[in-house]
């Protein structure tokens, strides 16, 4: 295996730019970042507080784009980044943080510390110190195609199945259509029918679309370990596949990063604006009601609270469609004392929830006490949310604590219960 | 070296060099800073009010949701202590003049009974908030050297300049020299030090507001 | 006047009651805030006392010292008091001159060796040994280490003798140095001011005929009685500053109102003398007072502390090499930049792409 700390270090080298520098000089240490991060609130341990995550970026960062900082380290006042340190700083950069993006949210000087999160992980990614579940993750969906594993057969198993259940026909490779739908795995896996809505929706709607047997998979474990280059590989699955189909747009699923990865990430990976524009499906959705396609024929009766992913509203801007669409589809709807883009993190994102180390596990438990708080305060047992990643973390998080929390997936809510 | 000569030291050589220095140091420090230069963001954004980097220059002048109430120390003692050195430099009659002959300009005082009230308030609220860093265990886990450091350099001119005024310590000539030499302590140190956030705030919350305002959310 | 006279029989001979001399003793006793019991006790010491020879050697000066003293309101106590001292040897003042002059100030200094008051009035000139100022052939440097060899106390007159005054100012082309620079086994008082406040100067002789003693000195050798407070600190405009009440120029609304002249260059905070109590002409006024800031005089360098219209806060020398550390930082700035450039140019070069075996050791 080929990561050294030579490659990670040449690898900060070239993502340190002017924010970097700028968000460096201006920190004057207040702490209140910690107040932002669910890992610090939970467990109160300062060293997790969002800018201690950053102290060796911040060395790199003055010994090599600074002049004191230069002659600093050549006088030997300024000790190198080794790979001790890095290791011991993985825990602080991939358990403890979800890049979940609140400390940005607050920081009096105005430091987008998520930003800084986000481009350390290229320098821990290749200098061999990411954690190994995240690195499994990459690597069954760089060399397998998706983080699961999933092969293209199960795929069409999964489309025979929804046609049949629909009676709708769901097309694949079709040229030229307005939508090329992405999907997750976990969603192919155990949601399905998310499909048999799509295809009843869009049928409504008079909309065309497809699935490509190159590019079903959404999700991008490269840019959760910080690994462009292998992001850039995925992504341009999905790029090439809708080009090749010259598709108008592409949908994003709900999962959270798979809309950071294409949306956001994705031009700037392939360095270059796309051929089609990225929705998320929640603003087709909205789209769709607001052109009174979508109708529902009941509401859920249940009161219910919703759970805002962070790479979906805070860090992706889709800000108003979730609520809503929920409100279309509830008879009653409580928001959470923080909610959309101030909600708090599942504590699984960014690849966290990928880790399956003990201590990594018993600390999201921990920042799970957040959401589990913010819960218990709106006083229902249902909570809807648009995120399969989110989704998997607050039930593993429900079933610790063994609560009485009902979960459900926003579009699989809409599908439900909208008009035959 | 007797006191007049002190002041005049501080007063004109010290003053050049001090200002030489800070110029000298801020330029470089601002090129060094911006001219890394970012990569043009390829994604095509999305607009949204309020969402761009001039709003959140200004907005995050306000404490986010929920965090008045997590550091009211911070919040409170912080707007106070900012606000207090504000009034007190710029609205002394004697800073103005200083203004005044530098560059020309000038502008209406207040009297300074107010300033000695604001200059107490804001070393108290100083000294709330050194006690704060000691005390809360998140900020003295952060704090280095340099924290201190930066501290001592802020409370400094403004300690010496109340006693100055007062005629309090030391004589008011020792003590003017003082307080004169404090601030160009402070003027050489601030672009080396974290100080230099007073410029580099700006940058940083425009960044931050744009980055987060092309994806369509106001920061 | 006879050397047998003692200073009351002279006074009464000069018409003056012993009630103006007992008056004179007292507010000098106040003005150099010794206890009111000390009034009677100089009033009997300065009755009784006889005249002590002063020798007065003008040096590096411009006779304002002389004229402040001669000028003063007369006929004076303080001028009286003059009249009470042998002054055995004053050029400006003295009838005499050439040979005759040398000649009694040798005499003098002879006969009074040991007793004598020397009274100096001017900087020292060191430059080309002394040559800048020269008397009878002879350089000041050398007559004043003649004259303070049989001196009981030196008295350095003016601001030019105690610090060196203007002469001493920037670039200080003669050397000059104040007096305490060049005497240093002799107890010198030092009456500073440009000029010094003729009471002050008479107040030092009646405080040495009285107690027969140096007064109580501050740290730059002058009498803390006279100097112990700043202008500032009795300046009738004092309020006014405490209110931040300013005139900005010496024609507005605020000048006119008598408010604080700091802004207009007054020293007034920086400046130790009796000027703003003891006041000029009579008790007439000060330069303050007569709508003028002060400048300063009575302290080291005041001629090199800035301008006289400058505020004390305001710098003396305003962005001089401002400029010039513009471009310096500028280059600097630029230089790294250049060097961050190439720095991030080659980690780009190195850099390998990343394959899935990149992520592991």
């Amino acid at each position: 295996m080929t990561a050294s700390l030579q490659k990670g270090i040449n690898a900060l080298k070239e993502v340190i730019d002017a924010p970097i520098a700028s968000f460096f000089s201006s920190c004057v240490h207040c702490g209140l970042c910690a107040e932002a991060c669910l890992f610090y609130t939970e467990t109160g341990d300062p060293r997790y507080t969002p800018i201690h995550k950053l102290e060796p970026l911040k060395r790199v960062y003055k010994q090599e784009y600074t002049l004191l900082g230069r002659l600093a380290k050549m006088a030997g006042l300024s000790k190198p980044v080794t790979d001790e340190e890095l290791e011991s700083w993985s825990e602080l950069v991939y358990d403890s943080c979800t890049m979940c993006g609140r400390c940005s949210m607050v920081c009096p000087v105005g430091n987008d510390l998520t930003y800084m999160i986000r481009k350390f992980r290229e320098g821990m990614a290749v200098s061999g110190h990411a954690p190994q579940g995240i690195i499994n993750a990459t690597k069954r969906t760089v060399e397998e195609g998706g983080p699961m594993g999933l092969k293209w057969p199960a795929v069409q198993n999964v489309i025979k199945h929804q046609q049949e259940d629909s009676g709708l026909y769901i097309p694949v490779d079709q040229a030229g259509v307005d939508y090329l739908v992405l999907m997750s795995s976990m969603e192919i896996v155990n949601y399905p029918e998310y499909l048999g809505s799509l295809a009843k929706i869009f049928s409504k709607a008079g909309i065309t679309w497809t699935l490509s047997s190159e590019a079903i998979e959404a999700t991008n474990a490269g840019i959760q370990i910080g690994a462009s280059d292998l992001a850039r590989e995925i992504v341009s699955r999905i790029v090439n596949a809708a080009e090749k189909l010259r598709v108008k747009n592409v949908l994003s699923p709900e999962c959270g990063h798979a809309y950071m990865a294409i949306r956001w990430e994705g031009p700037n990976l392939m360095g270059r604006p796309f051929k089609f524009e990225v929705v998320h499906v929640l603003e087709l959705l909205d789209e769709l009601r607001s052109k009174g396609v979508l109708k529902m024929k009941d509401k859920l009766k249940t009161p219910v609270t919703l759970h805002d992913p962070c790479q979906i509203v805070r860090r992706g801007g889709v800000l108003n469609a979730p609520e809503t669409l929920l409100k279309e589809v509830v008879v009653e709807f409580r928001p959470m004392t923080d909610s959309n883009k101030w909600n708090w993190c599942c504590g699984g994102g960014g690849g966290a929830s990928a880790i399956h180390e003990p201590e990594a596990e018993e600390l999201r438990f921990k920042a799970f006490k957040r959401k589990k708080t913010q819960l218990e305060e709106t006083g229902v047992n249902t909570m809807v949310t648009f995120c399969a990643n989110c989704r998997i973390t607050l039930e593993e998080g429900i079933d610790h604590y063994e609560m009485n929390t009902q979960l459900i997936g926003l579009t699989e809510l809409l599908a439900e219960h909208l008009e035959d | 070296m007797n006191e007049i000569q002190f002041l005049t030291w501080v007063r004109s050589t010290g003053l050049n060099i001090a200002l030489g220095l800070f110029v000298l140091g801020m330029l470089w420090r601002l090129i060094e800073i911006y001219s890394l230069g970012r990569k043009q963001d390829m994604a095509p954004a999305r607009s949204a009010a309020g969402a761009s980097g001039w709003h959140t220059i200004f907005r995050r002048s306000l404490p986010p949701q929920g965090m008045m109430k997590s550091s009211p120390i911070s919040y409170i003692g912080g707007y106070i202590f900012h606000v207090g050195l504000f009034v007190v430099v710029f609205f002394l009659a004697q800073h103005i003049k200083l203004v005044d002959s530098l560059l020309g300009i000038s502008w209406p005082n207040l009297p300074a009974q107010v300033i000695d009230t604001v200059a107490v308030v804001t070393l108290a609220a100083m000294v709330l908030i050194l006690a704060d860093r000691i005390n809360k265990p998140v900020k003295r886990f952060l704090s280095t050297f340099g924290d201190y450091l930066a501290w001592l350099l802020t409370f400094l001119p403004v300690l010496t300049g109340y006693l100055a005024v007062k005629h309090m310590v030391l004589p008011y000539t020792t003590m003017l020299a003082l307080h004169i030499l404090s601030v160009e302590l402070l003027l050489v140190a601030l672009p080396f030090t974290k100080l230099i956030h007073v410029f580099t705030l700006i940058g940083s919350r425009w960044y931050n507001g744009d980055i987060s305002g092309k994806r369509g959310v106001p920061v | 006047m006879d050397k047998g006279e003692t200073l009351l029989e002279h006074m009464e001979r000069q018409g003056m009651s012993r009630r103006t001399f007992l008056k004179y003793c007292a507010s000098l006793a106040s003005l150099m805030a010794l206890p009111p019991s000390a009034a009677a006790a100089m009033a009997e010491a300065l009755g009784k006392a006889r005249r002590p020879s002063v020798i007065w050697l003008p040096f590096q000066e411009c006779t304002g010292c002389t004229e402040s003293i001669t000028r003063s309101h007369s006929p004076s106590v303080e001028g009286l008091i003059f009249d009470m001292i042998s002054l055995d040897y004053q050029e400006t003042l003295m009838a005499a001159a050439g040979f005759q002059a040398e000649e009694a100030l040798q005499n003098a200094m002879k006969e009074n060796y040991g007793k004598y008051v020397l009274i100096i009035d001017g900087s020292v000139s060191t430059g080309m040994d002394g040559a800048y100022s020269c008397i009878g052939g002879r350089s000041n440097l050398d007559s004043l280490q003649e004259a303070a060899k049989g001196a009981a106390a030196i008295i350095a007159l003016g601001t030019c003798a105690s610090f060196g005054g203007i002469p001493k100012a920037n670039p200080n082309p003669t050397g000059a140095v104040p007096v305490s620079d060049i005497i240093k086994d002799k107890p010198i008082i030092n009456i500073s001011g440009c000029p010094p406040i003729p009471v002050v100067i008479t107040g030092v002789i009646a405080h040495y005929l009285t107690f027969g003693t140096v007064p109580e000195l501050d740290k730059h050798g002058r009498p803390k009685a006279f100097y112990g407070e700043t202008i500032h600190d009795r300046c009738y405009r004092r309020p006014f500053y405490d209110q931040g009440k300013f005139a900005k120029t010496f024609d507005d609304e605020g000048a006119r109102n008598g408010w604080c002249l700091f802004e207009l260059g007054c020293k007034g905070p920086i400046t130790y003398n009796a000027c703003a109590t003891s006041k000029w002409n009579d008790g007439t006024s000060f330069p303050i007072q007569s709508g003028h800031g002060c400048i300063g005089c009575s302290e080291p360098d005041f001629w090199d502390a800035g301008g006289f219209y400058k505020a004390l806060s305001t710098p003396a020398n305003p962005l001089k090499y401002v400029a010039a550390a513009a471009v310096a930082g500028a280059a600097a700035g630029v230089a790294v930049s250049f060097a961050n450039r190439a720095r991030k140019q080659k980690a780009k070069s190195e850099h390998e792409t990343a394959t899935t075996s990149d992520l592991e050791k």
